[in-house]
């Protein structure tokens, strides 16, 4: 028997899994229209590559990763484009993103694809086809998984399988497991050659005996080597990735620290499925399994169509006149859908319809009486009860020192709060604040750097206008004769202090050490102007007059410049 | 539109409250059993006090009624102050007590959730330093044979202070036996002797050490249904008892046994009560344990050294003063950072 370890706190909730449990998963009705958002994962959103009026294939890339962390969106059946503009997409903040819409033609037909035998492919190889098949995590992260699929420079012993599913109401990996047990394994052995990692372990709630009988079932029968099923206790969020490989392993990933740096990965088994579609069949991730729960004729798993707007999709579980929201998730860290119209996305693993009966508004928020039972059951080990009082009075220094930045959101904290503080509202709204100023600040610290420029240059100028001024005149003076007009030109050719000075950087140092240069440039020009002799002031070359010619004609075009730039100085100063 | 989580455990701070009232039950009935009913009449008039002050604190600070007055923590600090005083006293001791604690000790600092000091020991420090007089007429406990009231006479006394012919007060009450201790030790006798009078009991003072039993059962239903975790407790009573012990062993004559210490005063309504009350103690569980060995050493130097016959409820307040600090030291590592990965 593996010896198991414990995390800290952490909830035991109603589970309500068995409503969706009892029957197989369903496929989806291909829906009127598709709306596919083009930002389904962590990283850039993805260009389009289609254009309104084209017709595309099943299988189809609409939008092509960008940059290095970045995954591909595709057509999840064939039909026309109809629109590609800005609408509500699946995200807690409500803003709109860009979206492709399809109206399928009902054909279904796929674009020409093939898979290839992993072992038999380069690794590079294998990621890009991740990438291009826009596979990314599957258990909510929607991180690109080619990203995560790199053991270059940390040895990765362990690979951790995540079915452990600790959401409640949520079953859409449990019945994935339980009917495609076989392709998830091959899956994971994908990841395992990828990952170069010795031994696989695939966790799974002790809730959900079917899946760990099915799984087991299939290492058997493929004769996976150091694979093993483990049933972990069911305790909410089990499921997170830092408390899986902590329960797993006894390894701690601390916040900001990558678990592969302690020699684990962790995926979710359907996003192990999918990568195994994608490499040896060469299918793209166009659907993926989405509970359907709640306040429904018929809970049950689906099998959707990436893009299906979830009103069409709940009407088909049979949703109840009283449902009053569609929350996308599971009860504890879903979102609240701004609207029935949106598409599921790759991050949709579950609707749950909600009557008032079932999910009743939150009742009014109590002062915090410090009972600490939240701190009990925080799984990162912070002390809300603090973390609170610091974002409730936007003392958000004093949150980061208490690490906010730790927190997972998982909700537990706000779950046993008996004094019903939308505590997880105060982090997200401290966190966003933090990051906001970080924000303002690098903007502030660029506007200070450009005005600083500005008033090294403006100086500069001055000095130089002042420079030449004296010059001029001494030369007009000195050189009497015609012959030598020329000679300032060739002073400043020698020792222009101008062309140093624009490569200068704006410091206030940098500016006075260009003071001492400049000075120690005048004092040289007129030494220069003084001792030389007008050698190459006869006998010039065309090109050389025409030289002089073009340089007399940018000072010129330069001092109008300076000279106007320094009376919109005046003006300008704010 | 409202984020997750979406669902919550039914639990309320009215609830954890009431629990905490239906704990005190217990203790009252022993207490009524042996001391007679006074307590009733006291634990009443610091019910519509509490209650009143906390409507016009609310109203005064434009805060909902209905919700604070429902979540039964005014009812706390009422019922917890008039155990901690003489049950047979004036009616406005109790109520002027009660009033302290909630306008100024509770309301001035905030309301529920903001106050530093437990509102019911301040209102306990206030009537022992204003009024010592009245704080000391403890009602004998029954079966010492002196003058027993009949309610109908102590609901006359503590309203219109005026007792049956030709009975005084000094007659129908009794100093509490820790105060009855620390004067015969000063008098030069032996803890032993002095345990022999009539008001001693097993364990503690004749009376007062079955209250405090039935403190104890209140504090295992709150451990139960926990309402308190067992830190506190454990630790207060810990210490208390080794500090009482080392004194004792070293010195019998003059030290009295560490029982003693746990089941007179307010030891017992303190380790389950009092320092338990979440707001002003620490969170970590370590900060917990330096609070309640402190509230102990505390406790135990005022009883032994101090001019006051208890220390339970200055220890509070002087522990509460500190929580920030034990807070600050005390912050515990979070996940991952605690060094080694294992």
């Amino acid at each position: 028997m593996r010896q198991l370890f414990k995390f800290h706190g952490g909830v035991h909730a109603e589970t309500h899994k068995a409503e969706s449990t009892r029957t197989p998963i369903a496929q989806c009705a291909i829906p009127s229209k598709l709306v596919i958002p083009l930002h389904q994962h962590v990283g850039n959103r993805a260009v389009p590559t289609v254009q309104v009026g084209e017709r595309v294939l099943k299988g189809q890339i609409i939008g092509r990763p960008e940059g290095r962390l970045s995954s591909a969106v595709h057509a999840s059946t064939s039909g026309t484009v109809s629109a590609i503009d800005m609408q509500t997409v699946a995200h807690f903040s409500g803003l709109p993103d860009l979206c492709v819409t399809i109206i399928p033609d009902g054909n279904d037909e796929w674009i020409p694809h093939s898979g290839v035998d992993y072992k038999q492919t380069p690794h590079t190889e294998l990621r890009h086809r991740l990438r291009e098949a826009g596979i990314v995590g599957l258990g909510g992260a929607v991180f690109p998984s080619d990203m995560k699929s790199y053991s270059n420079k940390h040895k990765i012993k362990t690979l951790v399988l995540n079915g452990a599913e600790c959401e409640p109401y949520i079953t859409c990996d449990d019945l994935l497991m339980r009917e495609r047990a076989a392709d998830i394994l091959h899956g994971a052995e994908v990841l395992r050659e990828l990952l170069y990692a010795e031994e696989v372990l695939i966790g799974i709630e002790d809730n959900k005996p079917e899946a760990i009988a099915a799984m087991q079932q299939a290492v058997n029968d493929d004769r996976h080597a150091r694979m093993e099923v483990i049933a972990v206790p069911t305790l909410y969020p089990g499921g997170g990735a830092k408390q899986l490989i902590r329960v797993l392993t006894g390894i701690e990933v601390a916040a900001g620290v990558r678990s592969t740096e302690m020699g684990v990965q962790c995926f979710n088994v359907a996003t192990a499925w999918c990568a195994w579609r994608a490499i040896t069949y060469g299918e793209p991730l166009l659907a993926r399994i989405v509970t359907v729960t709640g306040n429904v004729e018929r809970a049950q798993n689906y099998e959707v169509l990436l893009g299906t707007p979830v009103d069409e999709l709940v009407v088909q579980a049979g949703s109840k006149p009283d449902t009053y929201k569609h929350i996308m998730g599971g009860p504890m860290m879903g979102v609240d859908l701004p609207s029935g119209a949106v598409g599921v996305t790759k991050a949709t693993n579950c609707i749950i319809e909600a009557s008032p009966a079932m999910f009743p508004p939150p009742q009014p928020a109590m002062p915090c009486i410090r009972c600490a039972r939240c701190a009990d059951v925080c799984p990162a080990e912070l002390q809300p009860q603090d973390l609170y009082w610091f974002a409730k009075s936007d003392n958000f220094g004093k949150t980061q020192e208490f690490s906010l930045f730790d927190c997972i959101e998982c909700g537990a904290c706000a779950y046993v709060c008996p004094s019903h503080i939308p505590l997880v509202q105060y982090y997200r709204y401290a966190k966003n604040e933090i990051w906001q100023r970080e924000k303002e600040q690098q903007a502030a610290e660029l506007a200070r750097e450009r005005h600083e420029y500005r008033q090294f240059r403006i100086e500069r100028e001055k000095q130089e206008k002042a420079e030449r001024l004296a010059q001029k005149e001494k030369a007009a003076l000195a050189a009497k004769p015609p012959a030598a007009t020329p000679l300032p030109v060739a002073a400043d050719q020698n020792a222009d202090p101008n062309n140093t000075l624009q490569m200068r950087v704006d410091t206030d140092i940098a500016r006075s050490n260009m003071q001492m240069r400049i000075d120690a440039a005048t004092a040289r020009a007129k030494e220069q102007a003084a001792a030389a002799q007008p050698k190459n002031t006869v006998a010039l070359t065309p090109q050389q007059q025409a030289e002089i010619a073009e340089i007399e004609a940018r000072r010129a075009k330069f001092h109008a410049n300076a000279s106007h730039s320094g009376a919109d100085d005046e003006s300008s100063k704010q | 539109m409202w984020s997750s989580p979406f669902i919550t455990t039914p639990t309320t701070v009215s609830q954890i409250m009431l629990r905490v009232l239906i704990a005190l039950f217990p203790g009252i009935a022993l207490y009524v059993w042996y001391f007679g009913p006074a307590i009733l009449v006291s634990i009443t008039l610091a019910s519509i006090t509490a209650l009143a002050c906390e409507a016009a604190m609310l109203k005064l600070r434009n805060r909902p009624l209905k919700p604070f007055l429902s979540d039964n923590s005014a009812l706390i600090t009422g019922w917890l102050l008039a155990l901690s005083i003489p049950s047979l006293a004036p009616w406005w001791l109790v109520v002027v007590g009660t009033a302290f604690g909630i306008v100024v000790a509770k309301h001035l600092y905030g309301g529920l959730g903001n106050n530093p000091f437990n509102p019911a020991m301040i209102g306990y420090a206030v009537l022992i330093i204003s009024f010592p007089m009245h704080m000391t007429h403890w009602i004998s406990p029954h079966g010492l044979g002196g003058i027993e009231l009949s309610f109908a006479e102590q609901l006359n006394y503590i309203f219109s202070g005026v007792l049956p012919g030709g009975s005084t007060l000094d007659a129908l009450t009794t100093a509490t036996p820790l105060d009855t201790l620390k004067t015969q030790l000063h008098l030069g006798l032996p803890v032993d002797a002095i345990r022999e009078m009539p008001i001693f009991g097993y364990l503690g003072g004749k009376g007062g050490e079955m209250v405090a039993i039935g403190f104890v059962i209140g504090g295992g239903y709150l451990l139960l249904t926990r309402v308190i975790n067992w830190v506190i407790p454990a630790t207060y009573l810990g210490t208390l008892f080794a500090i009482a012990a080392i004194f004792h062993l070293a010195d019998p004559v003059h030290y009295v046994a560490p029982l003693f210490h746990w089941f007179s005063g307010a030891a017992m309504l303190g380790a389950f009560f009092i320092y338990t009350d979440p707001i002003g103690s620490p969170n970590s569980h370590k900060g917990q344990v330096i609070y309640a060995a402190g509230a102990a050493l505390l406790t135990y130097l005022i009883r032994t050294f101090g001019g006051f016959p208890d220390g339970v409820a200055f220890a509070a307040l002087l522990m509460n003063i500190c929580v920030p600090l034990i807070d600050a030291y005390t912050q515990p590592k979070v996940f991952g950072k605690k060094g080694g990965g294992k």
